[in-house]
């Protein structure tokens, strides 16, 4: 097609030379576009397209595939060390993360309140979270119930591995204002 | 006095020629006639409405000012000179700000201690410093006086409208130059309130990952608007350099480039608009 078009170009060309340019802009029209036109469409084209990649390229850079960061994932000793209806805190300090053992099963709850991120105190007594910082409160299950936060706190994925132990992985959340609490790998039945 | 000072040649003359000043203008005419003064400054001091205009069009450095002000450019009551001295004030941010590169290193080991290292020990360098940032935050002052100003004079209107939008993004990139600067010294502060900050990003529409619209882009939070500002999902030495290059380079380019369209747009819709 592309020869096509050169050919009649040049030959119109060639009849035409000394005719005005209107009428070479009229013969070009019965060719679908003039060999400049292709160019310079191919032209534009190839360099937007550079560009666009370029683009593509450099958004892709400032993903890196590494991360030196603490790993999201961590494992959370076996589904016995955990006690039917009570709330464990020996993963709050290194990993900022309760465990609380039902009927229905295990599940975790990241330990950042939802007002503006302060890390509130489980309070056995009273059976309920606490954060100090402006007073919101949580029920055992992590409903606000009290104080300015907006939301229940978030519960994170939590699974079986093959070696026995709990695995919680903190970068996958379960809201209960999405209605996520009761969704597969928010809850470890045991 | 005069007997004593007879013995020496013409300088009776010269003793005259100070007592009158005349010298003065001898030697004013010695350096302007001088090869280096004319092939600095091309015309000469003829005080006519052309020889003014050509002083400023024909030098290179005079030329980014207006070759005309009007009289009422300079009434400051009106103007509060508030986009001079933003300009001031970004101009002193650049000159500390490329200082206190010589010894600043955007790594998370070195950061802090380079940052307590130009306080305490550099010469001069707590000055730079300070100078840095109280600059800094007079140019989010001032820009906004600027604006307010800008606002209460109506110089908003057509034909300012184009300029009054670069004016928007420039109160942003200055707010964003703020925003970047404020991880550099990497002390808790620092590191709390751009965690704070580009939490913000989650809630992007369609690109952050909490955001409204994320399930029909397919954000995730290792890959959204929050991580590609900080390179990772902390706020880790990533996202350190990252800020310190967006601080440096990126930001302030994009903002220089904005108040070159900006300062050239003043003149071209008419000059610094004026009381009425």
């Amino acid at each position: 097609m592309a020869e096509g078009e050169e050919k009649k170009a040049e030959g119109s060309a060639a009849k035409s030379k000394t005719d005005s340019k209107k009428k070479k802009k009229e013969e070009s029209g019965d060719t679908l576009w003039s060999r400049r036109d292709f160019f310079s469409l191919a032209g534009w084209a190839g360099f937007m397209a550079s560009l666009g990649l370029s683009g593509a390229f450099f958004t892709r850079l400032l993903f890196p595939r590494v991360l030196f960061e603490p790993s999201p994932v961590f494992k959370a000793g076996r589904p016995g060390d955990y006690t039917l209806g009570e709330v464990s805190t020996k993963w709050v300090k290194d990993q900022r993360v309760w465990i609380v053992r039902e009927e229905a099963g295990i599940y975790a709850i990241f330990a950042l309140c939802t007002h503006l991120g302060c890390t509130p105190k489980w309070l056995r007594t009273e059976s309920k979270y606490k954060c100090p910082c402006h007073g919101s409160g949580f029920t055992m299950t992590g409903v606000n119930f009290e104080g300015p936060a907006p939301r229940a706190l978030e519960r994170l994925k939590i699974s079986l591995g093959p070696d026995g132990l709990i695995q919680i992985d903190k970068s996958k959340k379960f809201l209960l204002e999405k209605g996520e609490w009761g969704k597969p790998g928010s809850i470890l039945a045991v | 006095m005069a007997n004593k000072t007879q013995g020496i040649p013409g300088i009776t003359d010269l003793v005259d020629k100070i007592k009158s000043g005349e010298i003065w203008k001898e030697l004013a005419k010695a350096v302007t006639d001088s090869q280096i003064w004319t092939s600095s400054f091309r015309h000469g001091y003829a005080d006519t409405p052309r020889n003014r205009v050509l002083q400023i069009a024909s030098n290179v450095w005079l030329h980014l000012h207006p070759v005309k002000i009007s009289r009422h450019a300079l009434r400051i009551r009106f103007t509060w000179c508030m986009g001079g001295i933003t300009f001031l004030l970004f101009l002193s941010t650049v000159v500390t700000g490329i200082i206190l590169m010589f010894y600043y290193r955007p790594v998370g080991e070195y950061a802090y201690f380079d940052m307590k290292y130009l306080q305490y020990d550099v010469p001069f360098g707590m000055l730079m410093r300070n100078m840095h940032r109280w600059a800094a935050h007079s140019m989010v002052i001032t820009v906004w006086l600027h604006m307010f100003r800008v606002f209460l004079s109506g110089s908003y209107k057509p034909p300012r409208e184009f300029n009054w939008v670069i004016g928007v993004f420039l109160v942003t990139f200055t707010l964003l130059l703020s925003f970047t600067g404020y991880l550099l010294p990497w002390d808790q502060l620092a590191m709390w309130a751009v965690t704070v900050g580009t939490n913000m990003a989650r809630a992007t529409p369609f690109l952050g990952h909490e955001g409204p619209f994320a399930e029909f882009v397919g954000v995730t939070q290792r890959y959204d608007a929050r991580s590609v500002l900080i390179g990772g999902s902390i706020v880790g030495p990533p996202a350190l350099l990252r800020f310190y290059v967006l601080h440096c380079i990126f930001i302030p380019l994009v903002a220089g480039a904005l108040m070159i369209v900006h300062f050239w747009r003043i003149r071209k819709d008419g000059g610094i608009s004026g009381p009425l």
